[in-house]
């Protein structure tokens, strides 16, 4: 990684500044630890003094959690300040104290005391550890002082095992003390220490006796003292490489130098990340950890893997940047391509254990990963670990499936029983060569190789080499070999089975670890073919749990927030859980507000069954999936986390789309709605206002010019007003229609009417409007009474006509004709119009339907065949347009029920 | 054209009083304007004119209260101006006892033609002649004998009582209620399927088409009306 230019700041440094700015000092809160070497050095006491200072200078400072252990100075400090309640867990019949974090936040003092950073909380808490919890209020932008003993970083605690003799369990990240913003360290020479303990100010009197005798001792205090004081140091020394970094001051760092910690499935990957982690610190440069996945791994035992992993998370929590780098077979390669590629200046790697032998004969033949990276990497400095690790290792083997195995040696056995048994007459036809035999046993092994693997292969090989000793070399039937010949033959015989069973195992693995990853992508793509037909969010959310709980053979729940922004379960396969306790709910919430994976396998509320995993879009959190697995295990299993989060992404990829195409949806309809408001309004206003204007204009001039104009002219003036005022009239009738019918307020007053009186009425009052047109009706005498509200009936006959005679050619005859059809009456009004094309004859009916197709057709908002369907459809009758009898004009036919008593009509 | 008369309109819009003045000062009559029922109440019984004209949507008194005061101490004649579809309100002031109704908007023919029939009515029901004739149609009372074209019709007793009775009201507004109340008595003031049956047979004796009227008007879901042609063409009263 050359920079042309050297002086120019690092480009990460800019990260690391704008991320520390962005993260926000402006929200978090900072952070000052008060570290000690030992306890009872009084890094409480300090605390509390420091507290009682920023107190009077008028801050506010709450006590949210402070241990005294009895100590009276200490409570006496503590009495000046307000003291947080401790949250009560209940954990096996007891009831325990831990810090109130939803508590302190609740309070929102500017500063608050935590003691005892390293801390584990009760099981139950929502953070298995008490710096988890400061991290939390930190976030939540207040300041904390909290105190901690050098014993309990995590990078010291091997070396703090092997001087005290004492493993701590309750181990601090480094990353974590290093990101306070502030670190005293409280130095008391270990004399006075062992002082202060004999006085009884630090233990009780009974207690003191034994803590002097195992743990402050003279000399393990002195060293627990220089490596408070070298860790402090080095934080020191940390700020001020990023200060000098920031400002592109050249120095210290020749170049950017890396160490990389190569994990394996040796089970000592800890203990190496451990190491890689103090020697990148002595240096001071940054430092990286890898692992290398084979297609092997993936027939590896669980707990191989599981350990791996589990040192790779140690890494990321030491500040480690972390890869999983993927190779065919050449690990080392694959190592050394990642190590130049990343400038990595020098390689920690693990010494193999010695394993079983059958593990160790690839070495005859392959160079062993270790040698290969000595020999490969001349420009790299490689460092080898010897770590103990070996209790591990046999524990890993001893908790392997046996029978499998066995059964596949039975296998072998087989196999070559049956070579044996397709050798035995070949052998004896003499047109056979000798060396036929051999490639029968050495075809057993392939095939034993092929399916079980490389110790079956290797059984078979053996076996195969007993058999053919006993069955095909002098003399026969005996373990005994005569010839020189047969003495060769034999080896290459051997080494010839060894080779196969080998290639053949590894065969296997590779076409193993192909089908599981073909698998798991022939899974996914089901899925995004699934979600990729559904429409609607649910269906999406539905085929996500189904998914999840067939993949990954799984309890799967999706929770979404309601409107009052609670939790709640949508989904579940198999079915939704009614088991959610308390702290799965905490957890779902948790990664729900916190974006993070919270639940079984994390660091936020681990004891919960559960695993919750958030839901997003780019935009906002949506939800949460939940899954728990009946092997708890799992959950760290990285292969089900790929999978979760390939299955969580296409998740909100469809749930994005769903909401994008709903917008877009949405939009048409107000655009649609918009446009057809417009075209009223237009319709409305043209429909109104162009009767006024000859009605104003015919009026204004008779009102002006009284005297001057002929009669003629008069007459005509005032009957263009009248006839204009009367067409006004019908809109606002219309107008006023529409709205009874649009608000459901009208209600027919039905009662035995006669159709030939109303059409006579209606004939009457349309007088001037079908005075062009003949009216022809066809009226039968025996039609039956209607049982109609004869007002409304009217004026939908007076819509019929009037737009009949709006649309036919003057001259044109009308037809109105009535029949009775069973308990109805039809009516139909023909004309010899242009027609109603077939593809508008239902939209005719509808609201302002001419109106909105905005073109120039006759005068009228269109108001009329709407008011039709709503009236008729108001008696429980119906409407339909169609063509006239001859396949010309208009025919409209209206059905209309009999009145009850209508059989008694003359 | 009628002699001519005092009439009170009864109107709360100016400009519509303005035109019913102007038009029926043009007709010859006299008129007095009130913009509201209690106003009109107080003109109706101070200054007793001819004919009372009464918007039935008044600002300060419901128009069927205005009628009801009114018929306490007069029988002036009451024309209702009457919104469209207001069907009910109609009906209730016919009951209330006003004597017909024209719908807003009108025609001042229209109101005209009203308003002499209900000055004429005045004048026949105080002469009570024998006979009545409606253009074409002639009604003998006394006689009990109906004629169309001078060719004589046969009725059957309710037919002649129904024709008889709207024939004495030529021109005017007979709702379903008078008419089954006069004809078949206050039992059947409700059977109109009654007075629906006897006015088709009356239609077809007569030679008139419900769908084409001539003779009997229907106000659909009111009542009915006896047209008076000749009335129209020469424009002269009885």
């Amino acid at each position: 990684m050359a920079l042309s230019d050297p002086d120019r700041p690092h480009p990460e440094s800019f990260l690391d500044a704008a991320r520390a700015e962005g993260a926000g000092r402006r929200a978090r809160g900072r952070l000052k630890i008060f570290l000690g070497a030992s306890p009872g050095v009084g890094k409480t006491y300090a605390m509390l003094e420091e507290a009682r200072v920023r107190q009077r200078s008028g801050i506010d400072v709450v006590a949210a959690l402070i241990e005294t252990h009895g100590r009276a100075d200490t409570a006496g400090l503590l009495g000046y300040l307000e003291q947080l309640p401790r949250a009560r867990i209940d954990y096996r019949g007891q009831t325990l104290g831990e810090l109130d974090v939803d508590g302190l936040i609740a309070r929102r003092p500017q500063l608050a005391l935590i003691d005892e950073f390293a801390h584990t909380n009760v099981p139950g808490s929502r953070h298995p550890k008490r710096w988890q919890d400061v991290m939390e209020v930190l976030d939540a932008g207040i300041d904390v002082v909290t105190t901690l003993n050098i014993q309990h970083l995590e990078s010291l605690n091997d070396a703090i095992a092997q001087i005290t003799g004492v493993r701590v369990q309750e181990t601090v990240p480094d990353e974590v003390l290093h990101s306070a913003d502030q670190i005293e360290l409280i130095d008391l020479p270990p004399e006075e220490l062992i002082a202060r303990l004999k006085d009884g100010k630090v233990y009780a009197a009974q207690q003191a006796g034994q803590a002097l005798e195992n743990f402050f001792t003279r000399g393990k205090l002195t060293a627990l003292r220089e490596m408070a004081l070298r860790s402090v140091a080095g934080h020191v020394d940390a700020d001020m490489l990023a200060y000098m970094r920031e400002h592109a001051i050249s120095g210290i760092w020749p170049a950017e130098e890396r160490l990389l910690v190569c994990v394996n499935e040796t089970g000592a990957g800890k203990a190496l990340v451990r190491a890689g982690k103090r020697m990148a610190e002595r240096m001071k440069i940054p430092w990286l950890a890898a692992t290398v996945v084979t297609p092997r791994h993936e027939a590896m035992s669980p707990e191989a893997r599981a350990g791996t992993m589990a040192a790779l998370r140690l890494a990321e929590t030491l500040g480690a940047e972390v890869a999983i780098l993927r190779a065919e077979s050449d690990v080392a390669g694959e190592l050394l391509r990642f190590a130049r590629e990343r400038n990595v200046t020098r390689l920690v790697v693990g010494r193999p254990p010695p394993g079983p032998l059958l593990r160790r004969l690839p070495r005859l033949w392959r160079e062993p990963v270790l040698d290969r990276l000595l020999n490969a990497a001349a420009d790299i400095e490689i460092t080898v670990l010897t770590p103990r690790a070996g209790a591990l290792r046999r524990r890993a083997l001893a908790r392997r499936p046996l029978r499998p195995e066995w059964r596949a040696y039975g296998w072998a056995c087989a196999a070559v029983a049956a070579a044996s048994l397709a050798a035995w007459p070949a052998a004896r036809w003499d047109a056979v060569p000798a060396g036929v035999l051999t490639v029968m046993y050495l075809s057993a092994v392939l095939v034993v190789g092929s399916r079980f693997g490389l110790g079956p292969s290797l059984a078979a090989g053996v076996l195969g080499f007993l058999t053919y000793n006993f069955l095909y070399t002098e003399p026969y039937y005996t373990f005994l070999v005569s010839g020189g010949s047969d003495i060769v033959s034999l080896s290459v015989f051997l080494l010839g089975a060894i080779f196969t069973g080998t290639l053949a195992s590894r065969l296997k693995a590779q076409v193993e670890a192909m089908r599981a990853s073909q698998a798991r992508t022939e899974t996914l793509y089901a899925f995004a073919r699934r979600i990729a037909s559904v429409t609607k969010a649910d269906d999406v959310l539905w085929a996500a749990v189904a998914h999840i709980a067939k993949a990954l053979d799984c309890h799967a729940i999706i929770l979404t927030p309601d409107a009052a922004g609670t939790l709640q379960q949508v989904q579940g396969h198999p079915t939704i859980a009614d088991d959610l306790d308390a702290k799965a709910e905490g957890a779902a919430r948790w990664a729900f507000d916190k974006g993070e994976p919270a639940g079984t396998g994390t660091g936020t509320l681990p004891n919960s069954a559960w695993l919750f995993v958030p839901l997003a879009t780019a935009s906002h959190p949506f939800g949460v999936v939940g899954v728990r697995f009946r092997d708890p295990s799992r959950a760290t299993d990285p292969d089900m986390r790929r999978l979760l989060l390939a299955v969580e992404d296409q998740v909100a990829v469809a749930i994005e789309r769903n909401q994008l195409s709903d917008d877009l949806a949405n939009a048409r309809v107000a655009q649609e709605s918009d446009r057809l408001r417009a075209a009223l309004l237009n319709a409305v206003s043209h429909d109104l206002r162009t009767p006024l204007v000859s009605v104003i204009g015919a009026t204004s001039a008779l009102a002006d010019g009284m005297d001057d104009l002929p009669d003629a002219s008069r007459r005509e003036l005032a009957q263009t007003a009248l006839d204009e005022a009367r067409r006004l009239d019908r809109t606002v009738q219309n107008l006023l229609d529409m709205t009874r019918l649009g608000h459901g307020a009208l209600k027919p007053r039905r009662m035995a009417a006669d159709l030939r009186e109303i059409v006579g009425r209606v004939r009457a009052d349309l007088e001037r409007t079908l005075a062009h047109h003949t009216l022809r009706l066809v009226l039968p005498p025996d039609l039956p009474l209607l049982d109609v509200d004869p007002v409304l009936v009217g004026q939908v006959l007076a819509n019929l006509l009037e737009n009949a005679a709006k649309y036919a050619p003057a001259g044109t005859p009308i037809t109105l004709e009535a029949g009775r059809e069973g308990g109805h009456v039809r009516i139909a009004v023909s004309d010899r119009g242009p027609g109603i094309p077939e593809e508008q004859r239902e939209a005719v009916f509808d609201l302002f339907h001419r109106a909105a197709r905005g073109d120039s057709a006759p005068a009228g908002t269109g108001m009329g065949l709407a008011i039709v369907k709503g009236f008729v459809e108001a008696h429980g009758g119906s409407v339909a347009a169609g063509a006239g009898a001859d396949g010309h004009g208009t025919r409209i036919v209206v059905t209309l029920p009999v009145a009850r008593d209508a059989e008694d009509r003359p | 054209m009628s002699a001519p008369a005092r009439i009170l309109i009864v109107e709360d819009e100016a400009p519509i009083r303005r035109f019913l003045t102007i038009a029926l000062g043009s007709a010859g009559h006299e008129t007095l304007e009130a913009d509201g029922g209690r106003k009109g109440l107080e003109l109706a019984a101070t200054r007793a004119p001819d004919l009372v004209i009464l918007d039935l949507g008044l600002p300060d008194m419901d128009g069927r209260a205005v009628i009801a005061a009114i018929r306490e101490w007069s029988r002036v004649p009451v024309l209702v101006l009457s919104v469209r579809d207001g069907e009910g309100d109609k009906i209730a002031a016919l009951d209330a006892g006003a004597d017909d109704y024209v719908t807003k908007p009108f025609a001042t023919g229209e109101l005209l033609a009203r308003v002499r029939v209900l000055l004429r009515k005045q004048a026949t029901s105080a002469e009570d002649a024998p006979e009545i004739a409606a253009g074409s149609l002639k009604v003998n009372l006394a006689a009990r004998t109906v004629s169309r074209d001078g060719r004589d019709v046969k009725l059957t007793r309710k037919e002649f009582d129904v024709l008889a009775l709207l024939a004495r009201h030529a021109g005017r507004l007979v709702s379903h209620k008078q008419m089954l109340t006069d004809v078949w008595g206050p039992a059947h003031a409700t059977d109109t399927h009654y007075l629906r049956i006897a006015i088709g047979h009356l239609r077809d004796k007569l030679g008139d088409d419900a769908a084409d009227p001539r003779l009997i008007i229907t106000e659909p879901g009111v009542g009915y009306r006896l047209q008076i042609i000749a009335d129209r063409v020469s424009g002269a009263g009885g």
